[in-house]
């Protein structure tokens, strides 16, 4: 690389600040999206006093969490009491690095819109996603607290049961696109448009639900969030969490959602590409890429909404019922989902 | 750079080792293990083996550890007590490390010239390399881990069951 | 440009780390977890190995010793739950007789 190596550290220092300040203002306004969501579905406004239309809530809420005082109980293992949230929002908020947001615009060869560009992309996603079960395991066991260890231990199960299945349901993509990069696999949907999405013209509709759901029990959200749950476990494994550590544990929470959201945009629904494909003449370079922003992020926003509309709408699982579909029914649907694929991959090439 | 790089992971590595072998409690223990395996995951992008890299965050780091902090976290055994054995051990454990150290480390540095440099970017082998090998030359033994597997997973469940 | 004899003397020092740890604890499982240990030391010396030979079998035998190391895991994990549950001690020096 022919760059000098102060431009390079400037423009990645300045592109992680860009994106870790939007990604956190994300996080608060999701939080906001969230409960007017969940507040209307339930037939009521949800926060609507603080600015128009609750617009300032976000601002207020983390005024509340900071100033709150953090109770740190004397018998709780400190070293791990305190780091335990910090492994949680530092995967969360490490996995947006791999993700491109829109088309490939360079700045004297380094490229804008992602932070790092690997051969192994989409393998790093999943390995970050398997190091923050630690961020649970760990609080749970450090609050010397029953519930919240038996909360931890099973929040944990629950994790590393659906990633199987959610590792499995990304191979489809991975076979059709030949590449692990996140760029290869969105460029080779950019070609037709609508149809040559992976979930349209890809037929990875199966992969999509099985990535969905398995999502879903990863970021321990609705149906799967019993290990959260007000109402069991004394909130399980963030128990003994206040102020700023159970704040923590909530934006990692919000940030998984936001990266799971981004992860299906790019592999399932074409992600910076518009679904008119190249119907439309282009403006220019500085149009395409804020084009191609404007549709990731309308995309990213319709799996948000997705997540807190399941979430207003369905019961929760029971864990006996969430680890038999997990290992019964996802696991081998994707298993099968993988081998249809390169059946029909073979067949074409042969 | 390259330097550089080896040094703070390679020191984080027997910096890890380290605590594993003088913490008291198995989770310490386990905690400072998954140090080791990330940065020895860093150590393997530096020669060049990124799929390597990958998979011993997720099937090391990510699975393996989490496995072995969770019987931890379930059998809750305590910190270690000092027997009569474990005096014995430390007769016979350190130096026998320190002797085993001494040798290889020995070996390497005399024949230290045939082997050469190792040059980020020389050797980069992608992850359809790798698999075109393990699919087509070492099929059989891929298969035979495979049943490896099942065999593991049925002993573990057999294992592990409470009694009735 | 790092020399290749500094990866195989760090994972040589893994390695007796691994040796001395086993010997030295007497924790069940702090035994296995420095079994794990050698196995990752000897996994860094085959890679480095490749790398030097530009052959890709030393990754791929990394890969198999990976995939035993697991199973092995879950085994061993597995008899150590059930000699916790005979035993009530995680002590080696407590279940060297065959009798309870």
């Amino acid at each position: 690389m022919e760059v000098n190596i102060w431009i390079f550290l400037l423009v990645n220092v300045l592109k992680v600040i860009v994106v870790t300040v939007l990604l956190l203002v994300c996080v608060a306004y999701t939080v906001l999206l969230e409960r007017k969501v969940v507040g209307r579905i339930q037939n009521r406004w949800g926060p609507s006093r603080v600015g128009p239309f609750g617009l300032l809530q976000p601002l207020v809420d983390g005024a509340k969490l900071f100033l709150k005082e953090d109770l740190m109980p004397t018998s709780v293992y400190r070293p791990l009491f305190i780091v335990a949230p910090i492994i949680a929002l530092a995967c969360a908020l490490l996995s947006i690095s791999m993700i491109p947001f829109g088309a490939d615009v360079r700045y004297k060869g380094i490229d804008l819109f992602q932070i790092s560009d690997v051969n192994i992309g989409l393998l790093i996603l999943l390995a970050i996603t398997g190091v923050g079960v630690y961020g649970i395991a760990l609080s749970g066991w450090a609050s010397n607290n029953k519930y919240s260890l038996l909360g931890a231990l099973r929040a944990s199960a629950q994790v590393v049961s659906y990633e199987l299945a959610l590792g499995l349901s990304l191979v489809g993509v991975v076979l059709r696109s030949q590449s692990l990069r996140l760029r290869d696999i969105v460029n080779l949907q950019a070609t037709h448009g609508l149809l040559s999405w992976n979930f349209f013209g890809g037929f990875q509709f199966v992969a999509f639900f099985i990535y969905i759901m398995a999502a879903f029990a990863e970021t321990n959200r609705a149906p799967f969030d019993l290990p959260e749950a007000e109402s069991e476990l004394t909130a399980g494994y963030h128990t003994e969490y206040s102020s700023m550590k159970f704040a923590m544990f909530f934006m990692a929470e919000y940030a998984n959602m936001i990266t799971v959201g981004c992860v299906a945009t790019l592999l399932f629904f074409g992600g910076w590409s518009s679904p008119f494909g190249h119907l439309f003449p282009t403006f220019g370079p500085v149009a395409e890429a804020l084009l191609s922003i404007f549709w990731f992020v309308v995309k990213v926003f319709f799996f948000l909404f997705l997540y807190i509309w399941v979430r207003g709408t369905l019961p929760r699982f029971r864990y006996d019922q969430l680890m038999v579909f997990g290992w019964r029914v996802l696991l081998p649907l994707a298993i099968l989902n993988i081998v249809v694929t390169s059946l029909w991959l073979a067949y074409r090439s042969a | 750079m390259h330097l550089v790089l080896f040094f703070i992971f390679g020191g984080l590595c027997v910096a890890g080792a380290l605590n594993l072998l003088f913490q008291r409690h198995p989770i310490n223990s386990a905690l400072s293990l998954i140090v080791v395996m990330s940065c020895l995951a860093v150590l393997y992008l530096l020669l060049g083996a990124e799929f390597l890299a990958a998979a011993q965050v997720i099937v090391y780091s990510g699975a393996i550890m989490v496995l072995f902090t969770f019987v931890i976290m379930l059998l809750n055994a305590g910190r270690e007590q000092r027997t009569h054995g474990s005096k014995a051990a430390y007769l016979v454990g350190i130096p026998g490390a320190v002797a085993l150290v001494a040798l290889l480390v020995y070996i390497f540095l005399s024949n230290r010239g045939p082997l050469g440099d190792a040059v980020l970017g020389n050797y980069l082998v992608t992850t359809s390399d790798l698999s075109r090998v393990l699919f087509r030359d070492l099929l059989l033994p891929f298969e035979v881990t495979s049943i490896l597997i099942l065999v593991a997973i049925l002993g573990a469940v057999a294992l592990a069951r409470k009694e009735h | 440009m790092v020399p290749i004899y500094y990866y195989l003397i760090l994972s040589a020092i893994l390695f007796s780390i691994g040796v001395g740890a086993f010997l030295i604890k007497r924790n069940i499982i702090s035994i296995f977890m420095s079994i794990e240990l050698m196995l990752n030391a000897v996994n860094l010396s085959f890679v480095a190995f490749a790398h030097h030979w530009h052959q890709v079998n030393g990754q791929i035998f990394v890969f198999f010793v990976m995939v035993v190391a697991a199973a092995e895991a879950a085994v061993g994990l597995a008899i150590i739950i059930a000699i916790f549950r005979s035993r009530a001690t995680l002590n080696v020096d407590s279940v060297d007789l065959m009798k309870l």
